[in-house]
Parts: C-alpha cells; structure tokens; sequence
C-alpha cells in the first residue's frame, strides 16, 4: 500500500503525480501489450528500472513532460509516453520506448501516473493489475537493480578507468540530467 | 545599489506563473533574472534563471537569441559536468521561454571571501588564489572559457557537509565557477588569455589590496592546466594591448 507515492513536483501545483517501483514483475509482456493496444485504463509510464539511476532522473523526465504538455509542444502521443521520451539523450521516439519503457523481459518496472485531480489513486489498480512485489522507490532500491554498463552506453559516459570503481555517481546522475535536459535542443 | 526607481519583475514563463513554490529574486544582470527556488524536489534548493523576453527587438530575432544564449550555457555547463569541472549541473532548461535551472552552490562568493577575511591569514589567501587558478586552468584544460571571469562569479563552496570551519569566515572551501552567460568553448591561446586578462583586472579593481596576489593565481594555473605555457606568454602580449585584438568595434 504504502509503495505508491504521490509526488507534487515544485511549481507544477496542479499536476501531482504517483510512482511506484515493482519488483520481480512476471507480466511485463501483458502490461506493454496493453500500452501498445492503447488501453485508456493503463495510461501510465512504464519504465524499465535497470536505466534508472535516481529518483531525481524520473523526475526531470516528469517535469519536462508535463512542462511542455501545458505549452501544447508533446513530441509523443501523450504526457505519459512523453515522460518515457524525455528519459533519452536523442530524438527517436521509438528507440526511446525500447531502451527506457517497458519490455515484456523487464523485471523491475517503474510506473508514473500523472494525475488529472489530486483526489485520484491509481494503487488500487495497480495492486491488481502488476503482478510485481511493490517496493518503496527509493535512491537505493534503483541502485540495486540499475545496469550501470548500459547506462553508460545509452548516456555516452566514459568507460571507468582501471582502478575507478565501475558503479556510476552523483556526477553521473547530473551529466544525465542535463543531456536530458538539453535534448532535442 | 542605491537606486530608488522601483521595477517590477518581469512576467514569468509557463509554468511558475502558476507556481506555489517561492521564487526569490536575487539578483538581475542585463539579460536576465536570477532566482532562488527549489527544483525536482521540495528539499533541493536551485537557481533559476530566466531571461524574459526583450519588448524593444524583433520577436524572430528576440526568439532566436534567447535560444542560442540559453543553449549556449547549458552546453557549456554540460560539458564541465562531463569533464568533471566543479559547476552547477543544469537541471531543466526550455529554450522555448527562456530559462534554465541550477544546482544551487552553497557558501558565498570568493569575492566577499576576500573582503571578509582575517587579514592576519595570508597562507590561506595565498591557498584560495592557487585554488582559484586551479579552477581556471581546469576549465580552460576542457576547452571552455569563462567569458566573465571575476570574484564575484566564483563560489567558495564549504567541503564536506557544513564543517565548522567552513562558515566561520574562512578561506577553505572548492572553487565553484557560476554564470557561464558569456562562456564559450574554444581552442585558442588568444580567448584563454583574455579570459584571463580580464581576471587579472578585475581583481585588481575588485581587491586592490590583494592585487600583489594574483602570481598566485597565475601559479595555480600553471599546475592544473598543461597548456599554460602557451597562454600565459600570450598575456603578456594582451596585457600590452588590451583585450581587443581587433581594432573594429
């Protein structure tokens, strides 16, 4: 219960949003399916967890989606599919939904739902349409289950140099941000 | 400072019109205003800059500028934090409505660093000007100048998490170099010497009593930038000369 978390992004008042981080997912391949099929009952953003490096990642991802869907510039079909759009440093929308949404392999997803009114839950659906162990999405959760290597290539970060520990820092969480924040530029 | 005509700032873009989130109004230059907010989450304090539209030029024109001045700083920064030069990272940015937002550097500038000292420390104002150097040179290192070097566009960041030394007025702390407005990324001898020229003036008009200082600096960069030799013979020639090498303009 208590692993959806809903999230009032500043300066964005009106458009809170709920996110949670499932683990062990065993139905990724349904819950894509149903994106794919354009299901207005799953109007999330699934991300597949292993691309995540922070919290604050999905967040600017969310700021920006929901940002330029209020100035009518979505590049995607909507704010959801955009937050899943925003995570890639380049402009190819497909790719982007290959490399950061959802695969029928991922086995830690997270799902973003962006509110239309603060009164709105989506935990209930969640709880029974994910079949995934709900986990409180927290910095070190995502640790646990990002693929550095991959992040890495996706974000063009330099391989690490002999003697450099392998896992990915607070210097690499703001390179990602930013070329998040500059693409399409 | 003292001025008494009273403006008001102007309209904010989509979507801090409709925020709830303070915006403090910290300072303003001639493009654009500096705010202090918080961004991502309520707890992470960010510098918001916005350069709001300018009602006297061409709309086309007002666009496009705005677009390349905004992307031209993000990139810059961008690619420090890439490099590892100490900067703000950017964390949003619309080209669109002119803004982009900032980690927010804790401490206070180098500038009120030197004035606020104890004058009894030299050694530690002689560490603070090789540290300055340092940054400098490390920037220069990656390709990047600074455009507005002065003491007032560098932090004295405290290290580690608010030690007690830090606030106390001292002089420890990691340079930070802030406002990239007027940066740009180059491979020229003649741009890292007027970056550096422009330093050199700066500070001696900024802290004339320390002006004696600024071999340090020059030493700092020595030892953090490979290429300084190169440059620092091409400041004696800017120092000769003045900035502008041209004599258009």
């Amino acid at each position: 219960m208590a692993s959806v978390e809903t999230v009032t992004l500043p300066h964005l008042p009106d458009s809170p949003i709920q996110l949670s981080l499932f683990k062990n997912v065993q139905n990724s391949a349904f819950l894509r399916q149903q994106l794919l099929e354009g299901n207005s009952d799953f109007e999330y953003a699934f991300l597949d967890a292993s691309i995540l490096i922070s919290r604050n990642q999905i967040l600017a991802a969310c700021f920006r989606a929901i940002t330029d869907s209020l100035n009518n510039r979505l590049k995607s079909r909507n704010v959801h599919s955009e937050i899943v759009f925003d995570l890639s440093p380049n402009n190819n929308i497909a790719e982007s939904f290959r490399r950061f949404g959802i695969q029928d392999t991922s086995s830690n997803v997270v799902a973003v739902k962006v509110l239309r009114n603060p009164n709105q839950s989506v935990a209930e659906h969640l709880r029974q349409n994910v079949q995934g162990e709900p986990v409180p999405l927290t910095d070190e959760a995502l640790a646990e289950v990002k693929d550095d290597a991959r992040l890495r290539k996706i974000y063009r970060l330099d391989q690490p140099k002999k003697g450099e520990t392998a896992a990915l820092g607070k210097e690499a969480e703001t390179f990602i941000i930013g070329s998040m924040a500059l693409k399409g530029s | 400072m003292a001025t008494t005509t009273k403006t008001t700032p102007p309209a904010l873009p989509v979507p801090f019109t409709t925020s709830t989130t303070p915006l403090t109004l910290i300072t303003q230059g001639a493009e654009a205003h500096l705010y202090r907010t918080t961004f991502l989450t309520p707890t992470t304090p960010a510098a918001l800059k916005i350069r709001p539209p300018k009602p006297w030029r061409h709309p086309v024109l007002d666009r496009r500028l705005t677009r390349q001045r905004v992307l031209a700083e993000a990139r810059v920064l961008a690619k420090c934090a890439r490099e590892g030069v100490a900067v703000p990272g950017v964390l949003g940015l619309s080209w669109e409505e002119g803004w982009v937002a900032m980690e927010w550097v804790e401490g206070r500038s180098v500038k009120e660093a030197v004035r606020g000292r104890d004058v009894g420390d030299e050694e530690g104002l002689r560490g603070l000007m090789r540290r300055v150097g340092g940054a400098v040179g490390r920037l220069h290192a990656v390709g990047v100048v600074h455009g507005d070097l002065t003491t007032s566009n560098m932090m004295l960041r405290p290290v580690g998490d608010g030690g007690e030394k830090g606030e106390a007025g001292g002089l420890e702390g990691e340079i930070v170099l802030i406002d990239f407005g007027l940066a740009g990324q180059t491979v020229q001898e003649e741009d890292r010497a007027v970056d550096l020229y422009v330093l050199e003036r700066a500070f001696g008009s900024t802290h004339p009593r320390e002006e004696g200082m600024f071999g340090e600096v020059l030493e700092g960069y020595m030892e953090a930038f490979k290429g300084s030799k190169g440059t620092l013979r091409r400041l004696e020639d800017v120092r000769m000369r003045g900035r502008k090498k041209s004599m258009i303009g």
